[in-house]
């Protein structure tokens, strides 16, 4: 009895794992090949069976794809637009989620609601009009102007994390520093916003990923000032394999480093928060 | 000197009234219990005090100042928290260190006050630990430290000891006992353990349905209670209560007739329903006839160790009553009740409380 529930339970377990290992996989092993395209020779993309290390190493494919008209300008247009969207959006969507999950105040329910139902408008329908507007105010072909347009896209997603990152702080905390001589602000400052930290670098970076990627409202509102994601995809088609492959592998290397960054800080201090 | 008068505090949240024109005066360095069951208004008034709730109407007055206004920080108090809220980003150290840190004290002297606090808590290994890695007995340590530390003259406590284990509470409560003789602060303490209230208050306030019902010492409260509800929500087992019937010169309770004080005769002359009280350890219990006694069947016997905790069917009431260890009392056993007549307590049941 007891040895066939150690065995279910190894089992249960082996399956799990199994489980895991499959959907790591499906996620890790197209990347893995990008990798290893990009940082082959160029000519070895065209090889069959596809090589499994980069043999020889070689960084002429990444250097061929920095090196292509545009890039080095539309890189700097999307590391342009995806800070002044993380400030933005964070200067912005900080103060309302701590609000959200602070104070209790008329309509609450309501502005949340508000809130997430802004998600609801597909980027497709409002782009016309938008792109119309940002025309009509001068604002349109601007790194600005696309900040903006992200900052807007983004602030759904940064109200509801900040808020819940501020929720999961305890009001006593915040309630003892007041007890101990701090202002209200103070007492966020000290005492809310390094516990928050780790939840709000991670609802940034968040967001700077989601505006690195952001291809539609990118196309549509830029010409001459695109971004990478804008960039590669109207030369998608016209473009050679190693091209593509290079794009490919710069365009995600920037979420992955911040997730692998992230990851330690969030387990570390979540731990701390949540006990 | 840090005398705390409260002047008609009243609080509500939206329909619920949490305390009903509370007025209270503590004394200078006095232990102010405030017990009651929960949702009686008692953390509400605490919080009042703190100034972590705004109230509707009256004072707060502090040291004859009126602090009503007055933000938390301004108030010259200290807090202990029942969750602790000990602040889990900083060590053990800079916790007990935050509150004199935000009065600019000087490092030598914050290093020494977190060190005498923590000596006094017993924590003082314990400084370079974050929260996280200290036990949860550790941590409330660790709060009262921090509360102690800043030296105010008044120190409220909000349930503090409800989240520790029972041996532990039992041992942080002789150790706060002993701790809060020596800080000479005004202490307000809020909790709803009656064991807890009567070991440590100087004077208790029995609250409940944001009122105050008694407020008197820890003895009075439990021998004088002000109502049935005090006499049955103080002390274990609950007070015994027997209705009485008014025959001649004497009232009859379960078949013994008793010799009231005038006020009892005159409120059943008018129509009143009186109990009477008694606490278990003030019967006596015999297995033969005495004079006066009651008669009743043994229910239950629950041997206790230092006494036996008897069940006793009075005619259509049970009384608890308190028996000697060594007892040998069986259920279905006739006994006989004799009530020790000085501490017999006579309440008015229409209005709950006690005829004096």
């Amino acid at each position: 009895m007891k040895s066939s529930n150690t065995f279910l339970r190894y089992v249960s377990r082996g399956l799990v794992y199994l489980l895991a290992i499959l959907m790591a996989l499906w996620v890790l092993l197209p990347i893995y090949l990008i990798g290893v395209a990009a940082f082959s020779e160029q000519l070895a993309v065209y090889k069959y069976p596809r090589p499994f290390f980069p043999s020889p190493f070689s960084t002429e494919t990444m250097v061929f794809f920095l090196k292509s008209t545009g890039v080095a300008a539309s890189v700097r247009s999307s590391v342009v637009v995806a800070l002044i969207t993380l400030s933005l959006s964070t200067l912005i969507g900080a103060p309302a989620g701590y609000a959200i999950a602070r104070f209790v105040f008329r309509g609450r329910e309501t502005f949340r609601l508000l809130v997430v139902s802004t998600r609801a408008f597909p980027i497709v329908i409002l782009s016309i009009p938008l792109a119309v507007s940002f025309i009509e105010w001068g604002m349109y072909d601007s790194v600005y102007s696309l900040a903006l347009m992200h900052t807007a896209l983004a602030l759904p997603f940064t109200i509801l994390i900040t808020s819940s990152v501020f929720a999961s702080v305890p009001r006593d905390l915040e309630e003892a520093a007041m007890t101990l001589g701090c202002s209200q602000l103070q007492a966020f400052v000290r005492v809310s916003l390094p516990l928050a930290l780790p939840g709000l670098a991670a609802a940034t970076l968040f967001t700077f990923v989601l505006s690195w990627n952001e291809v539609f409202a990118a196309v549509i509102l830029t010409v001459r000032n695109r971004t990478l994601p804008a960039l590669v995809l109207t030369v998608l088609d016209v473009s050679p394999l190693p091209y593509r492959f290079a794009g490919g592998f710069f365009m995600l290397a920037p979420s992955l480093i911040f997730m692998l960054f992230i990851r330690k800080y969030l387990f570390n201090l979540w731990g701390k928060v949540t006990k | 000197m840090a005398e705390i008068r409260l002047d008609n505090i009243r609080k509500t949240f939206g329909k619920i009234v949490a305390t009903r024109d509370v007025s209270l005066t503590v004394h200078d360095t006095e232990f102010m219990v405030l017990l009651g069951p929960s949702g009686c208004g008692k953390t509400t008034l605490l919080r009042g005090i703190a100034g972590l709730e705004q109230i509707d109407s009256g004072r707060v007055f502090i040291g004859d100042k009126d602090v009503t206004d007055l933000p938390s920080r301004k108030r010259r108090i200290a807090m202990v928290f029942q969750s602790y809220a000990v602040f889990p980003h900083l060590t053990v150290y800079e916790n007990i260190a935050f509150g004199l840190r935000m009065q600019r004290l000087p490092d030598s002297e914050v290093k020494k006050r977190v060190h005498s606090s923590a000596e006094l808590l017993q924590i003082t290994d314990l400084l370079d630990r974050f929260p996280a890695k200290v036990s949860g007995g550790q941590r409330q340590r660790v709060a009262v430290a921090r509360a102690i530390a800043v030296q105010a003259e008044v120190l409220l406590m909000d349930e503090p000891l409800s989240n520790l284990d029972a041996l532990l509470r039992l041992e942080m409560r002789a150790e706060l006992k002993r701790l809060l003789k020596d800080v000479k602060s005004t202490v307000v303490y809020v909790t709803h353990d009656q064991v807890e209230a009567l070991s440590l208050g100087d004077r208790i306030a029995v609250m409940k349905d944001g009122e105050i019902l008694q407020c008197d010492t820890p003895l009075q409260v439990y021998d004088n209670p002000a109502s049935e509800f005090i006499g049955g929500f103080i002390g274990n087992p609950p007070m015994n209560f027997l209705e009485v019937q008014l025959s001649d010169n004497a009232v009859m309770a379960g078949g013994a007739s008793f010799t009231p004080p005038p006020a009892v005769r005159a409120a059943l002359g008018n129509g009143a329903r009186v109990a009477l009280g008694i606490r278990a350890e003030n019967i006596v219990a015999e297995s033969v006839r005495t004079d006066g006694a009651l008669s009743g069947a043994v229910l239950v016997v629950e041997p206790l160790g230092s006494h036996n905790l008897l069940t006793v069917q009075v005619g259509g009431e049970r009384v608890k009553v308190n028996a000697h260890a060594d007892s040998r009392f069986e259920p279905g056993q006739r006994i006989w009740l004799k009530f020790a007549p000085e501490k017999i307590r006579w309440m008015n049941r229409d209005t709950g409380r006690a005829i004096s």
